[in-house]
């Protein structure tokens, strides 16, 4: 199969897998966005209560994805690069926040670090709130992408930097990271989308007081439940749209990374 | 050995679908009626639905049941949800429909004016009631903390917030001051959940001090063993739960049995049972000591309100509206 | 030492985030004895509601996989305009919040929608029904399995499959015997991660199921309905069973991949 025969397959069938279950529905959603007119999607989405929680919830995003980028590596590494016993059954629960409903994981949040917390920590409906709850959904993120590829990594670059009189910080920094940084960008760019669709477990946790805590998801929903679609569809475009500049962002830095590293 | 693995996985998953395939529901030739309902009802239909199959007009109809928010039921029937009779929490839900050409505008010509149910708003405290909270105006005290779910993204709360505007235009406040008295009940509420039912978990979790809820969502707490005492103010709203038949309905003589079922005596007292206020007279005396009445009851349609298509213009329209305004203030932002 | 340190950072996290609450809901679900427990777990509509999910998840897993595998090459090992935009838009369906997802599908198949008259003219049923729900868990786990890979594919290079070629392999042939086998880890960690969120998945399958009771309620639909009536053991009891699914999913995924010396 030629090289530029392959490529057209490839790409077709990944175009029309997309187009179908992604570009159609975000098309049906960017169109009812502009039912209004452009004033009233520009009124929909200008309004206090819209910026408010656009504001929240890109900012909680970005600090979550983050957070997960530091510790997220450090747990992949110590999954991977570390041996203690019950490390198979530690390796074994990472994936756990997505298969619990996310009710599940608002309330036992909620249970642990709200009123009546057993260890005396309350969080619950503040901001700090949005940030744990975030953190729990987006967990296995980073952790997945970067454990295969410090699995393929071959210690040999590390053995020679070592023998070389490297320290381990400057063998991280220098041999390990370039070659991990990619797959860690590939984890934060997911864990900061997830966390902006992220609805279930923040609407039980945060309070949902509009202009304070109600993320954008929760003002989103008042306003379908309000009869509001068009003003819903265009808080959600823009939301998309500012998270699509970021994802975009994310991968540009990935590729410098990887581009910068190849010796 | 790949390859084997493979094939097994396959195995597996056509195992897998030929038996969920074989379970599939056998085709009968009797009615099938599609029930779609608001959430708390469920386990009161899930009674008088057999009892229905029992009498003459309901022999031999079978019975699909659908229970969520009532907001996105409403919804998901306008979207194609096939359904014959619809029950929702409240009115508004009721006027999605029949925007949507499902249900007919002359719902409410019906018997009971097309409601099934009813209830009142009521106060949830803790034990003892320590705060000792009695009267709306408790709810303005400094340093108590109300719950109510959110009232743009509940039915819920937009019952809490007619009851209490109209509950001091009944003690003979203005238009302006009822309003006003509302800001300062906004300020006092610190958690606004998505619906009436996480805001009792909520309150049950131990946030706030009061909670403002339906009174069959505290009865079906206590019927569930939560420790749940509550509190009818003497002006309070009658929250009426609106049933329809839908125009696109295949089977409308077997669904309007139903609903005159749903209005006889034996059924109203199921309701009864389960902490819904009888539409029927009769069955609501009998059951007087359970639903004690309130001088200052009131309807959406009374004191000027002007029922609920002007209420949610004037009060919840989220740009526009009172509450819109009132959550900008207590969020902060000058008004504008 | 550096290792004890990282060791700890990353199971004092995992700890606080993730572990906690899983115990808590395991404590939950049994608290009150096994009864309660079991009598949610073997109730018919439980048992249709897991027998659903399981369903749901055999379909939506492989399309995804293979779609995930397909991207990723092409991403990586193919040059065409516009990948970055590409590779973005990938991870974009995780941002949507589960009430636009179905907004979205609505505004497709629902009555009114753009292919609602034609699909209910030829009496193809889409919201309401399977093809809904498996369209709305393909979109919320879409990107996983190419995020896997593609950092993996990155790392590796492809100068072993150019060799593969050069020495008058197929396509085919260099990706079974070259490609996969390098790339393993990541489509196991890929598979069980999209397994995962397939099972758990609540908010966008909520919104498009219609909820009939013994027809579209999967099992994170019946966690809702215990929740709702009241019975914590049992929300807690189906929530478990799911992570447990998730994890028997991962301890296969462990046992089928290729046994190779060492990691």
């Amino acid at each position: 199969m030629g090289e530029r025969a392959g490529t057209a397959v490839s790409l077709g069938a990944v175009t029309t897998f997309l187009g179908l279950v992604v570009a159609l529905p975000l098309a049906a959603l960017g169109w009812r966005s502009a039912s209004d007119g452009p004033h009233g999607f520009w009124t929909a989405v200008s309004s206090p209560g819209a910026v408010a929680a656009l504001e929240l919830t890109l900012g909680a995003s970005l600090v979550v994805a983050l957070i997960n980028a530091v510790l997220g590596t450090v747990t992949a590494w110590v999954l991977v690069r570390d041996d203690f016993r019950g490390r198979a059954l530690v390796d074994a629960i990472v994936d756990l926040p997505f298969a619990l409903p996310t009710i599940v994981a608002g309330l036992t949040l909620l249970a642990l670090y709200g009123p009546r917390s057993p260890i005396g920590v309350d969080v619950a409906y503040t901001r700090a709130a949005i940030v744990l709850a975030l953190l729990f959904v987006t967990l296995p993120f980073v952790v997945r992408t970067v454990q295969p590829v410090l699995q393929e990594l071959d210690p040999e670059l590390e053995q020679v930097a070592w023998s070389l009189g490297a320290s381990q910080a400057v063998t991280f920094r220098r041999v390990i990271l370039p070659n991990i940084l990619p797959g860690i960008l590939s984890g934060v760019a997911l864990a900061f989308a997830k966390a902006v669709g992220e609805f279930g477990s923040l609407v039980v946790i945060t309070g949902n007081i509009p202009l304070r805590t109600e993320v954008a998801s929760v003002y989103i929903f008042g306003r379908v439940e309000s009869g509001s679609t068009t003003s819903a569809a265009a808080v959600a475009v823009v939301l998309l749209a500012l998270s699509f500049v970021l994802l975009l962002s994310i991968g540009a830095v990935r590729r410098y990374a990887s581009r910068h590293d190849r010796a | 050995m790949r390859v084997r693995t493979l094939a097994l996985l396959v195995g597996l998953v056509s195992a897998l679908l030929a038996a969920v395939a074989s379970r599939a529901p056998a085709q009968t030739a009797d009615v099938g009626l599609s029930l779609v309902a608001y959430s708390t009802p469920r386990e009161a239909y899930a009674k008088l639905i057999p009892m229905f199959q029992k009498t003459p007009a309901g022999q031999g109809v079978s019975f699909t049941q659908s229970y969520g928010a009532s907001g996105d039921q409403a919804r998901a029937v306008a979207a194609g949800l096939k359904a014959d009779v619809v029950a929702l929490s409240l009115a508004p839900d009721m006027d999605t429909l029949v925007d949507a050409g499902i249900v007919d505008p002359r719902w409410k010509r019906q018997s009971s004016k097309g409601i099934v149910t009813d209830s009142v708003v009521v106060f949830v405290v803790r034990d003892g009631n320590p705060k000792r909270i009695k009267r709306w105006d408790d709810l303005l005290r400094p340093g108590v903390s109300v719950i109510t779910p959110n009232p743009f993204t509940s039915g819920g709360a937009r019952w809490n917030v007619m009851a209490a505007y109209g509950a001091w235009l009944k003690l003979g406040k203005t238009r302006a001051q009822a309003q006003e008295n509302l800001l300062r009940l906004f300020r006092n509420v610190s958690v606004q959940d998505k619906s009436a039912r996480d805001a009792l978990n909520t309150f049950l979790s131990g946030k706030g001090d009061v909670l403002l809820t339906y009174e069959n969502e505290a009865i079906a707490a206590q019927l569930a063993n939560q420790p749940v005492q509550y509190v009818i103010p003497r002006q309070t709203i009658l929250i009426e739960n609106p049933i329809a038949v839908t125009k696109t309905s295949e089977h409308r003589d077997a669904a309007n049995a139903f609903l005159r079922f749903l209005r006889t005596p034996a059924a109203q007292q199921v309701f009864a049972d389960y902490g819904y206020r009888p539409v029927v007279a009769s069955v609501l005396e009998a059951n007087r000591r359970k639903f004690p009445a309130r001088p200052g009851l009131f309807t959406i349609d009374q004191l000027g309100l002007g029922g609920w298509r002007k209420v949610q213009r004037d009060f919840f329209d989220p740009d526009k509206g009172v509450m819109a305004t009132i959550e900008r203030k207590v969020g902060g932002v000058s008004a504008g | 030492m550096p290792r004890l340190g990282l060791r700890s950072l990353a199971l004092a996290y995992l700890a606080a985030i993730l572990a906690g609450p899983l115990a808590l809901a395991c404590y939950r679900a049994l608290e009150h004895g096994v009864s309660p427990a079991w009598r949610a777990l073997s109730a018919p509509d439980t048992i249709h509601a897991f027998e659903l999910t399981l369903v749901v998840t055999a379909v939506a897993v492989p399309l995804n996989t293979v779609f995930g595998v397909i991207c990723a090459l092409a991403v990586v090992r193919r040059r065409f305009p516009g990948k970055g935009v590409l590779n973005a838009f990938i991870d974009l369906p995780l941002a949507l919040s589960p009430v636009v997802v179905g907004l979205a599908l609505f505004l497709l198949y629902g009555r009114g929608g753009w292919f609602g008259s034609w699909l209910s003219g030829h009496g193809v049923q889409v919201l309401f029904a399977l093809p809904a729900l498996v369209l709305a868990t393909i979109f919320v786990s879409l990107p996983f399995v190419a995020r896997e890979v593609v950092p993996v594919l990155r790392e590796i290079g492809d100068e072993q499959e150019q060799a593969a070629r050069t020495l008058g392999a197929s396509g085919w042939q260099t990706f079974w015997r070259v490609t996969l086998p390098s790339i393993r880890w990541a489509v196991v960690y890929g598979v069980v991660l999209t397994t995962a969120r397939s099972l758990g998945e609540y908010g966008a399958v909520a919104v498009v199921s219609g909820r009939l009771q013994g027809r579209t309620e999967t099992a994170t639909l019946r966690v809702q309905e215990r929740y709702e009536g009241f019975d914590l053991p049992g929300a807690y009891a189906i929530s478990i069973v799911l992570a447990l699914l998730a994890v028997l999913v991962l301890l296969a995924m462990t046992l089928v991949r290729p046994r190779e010396g060492g990691v």
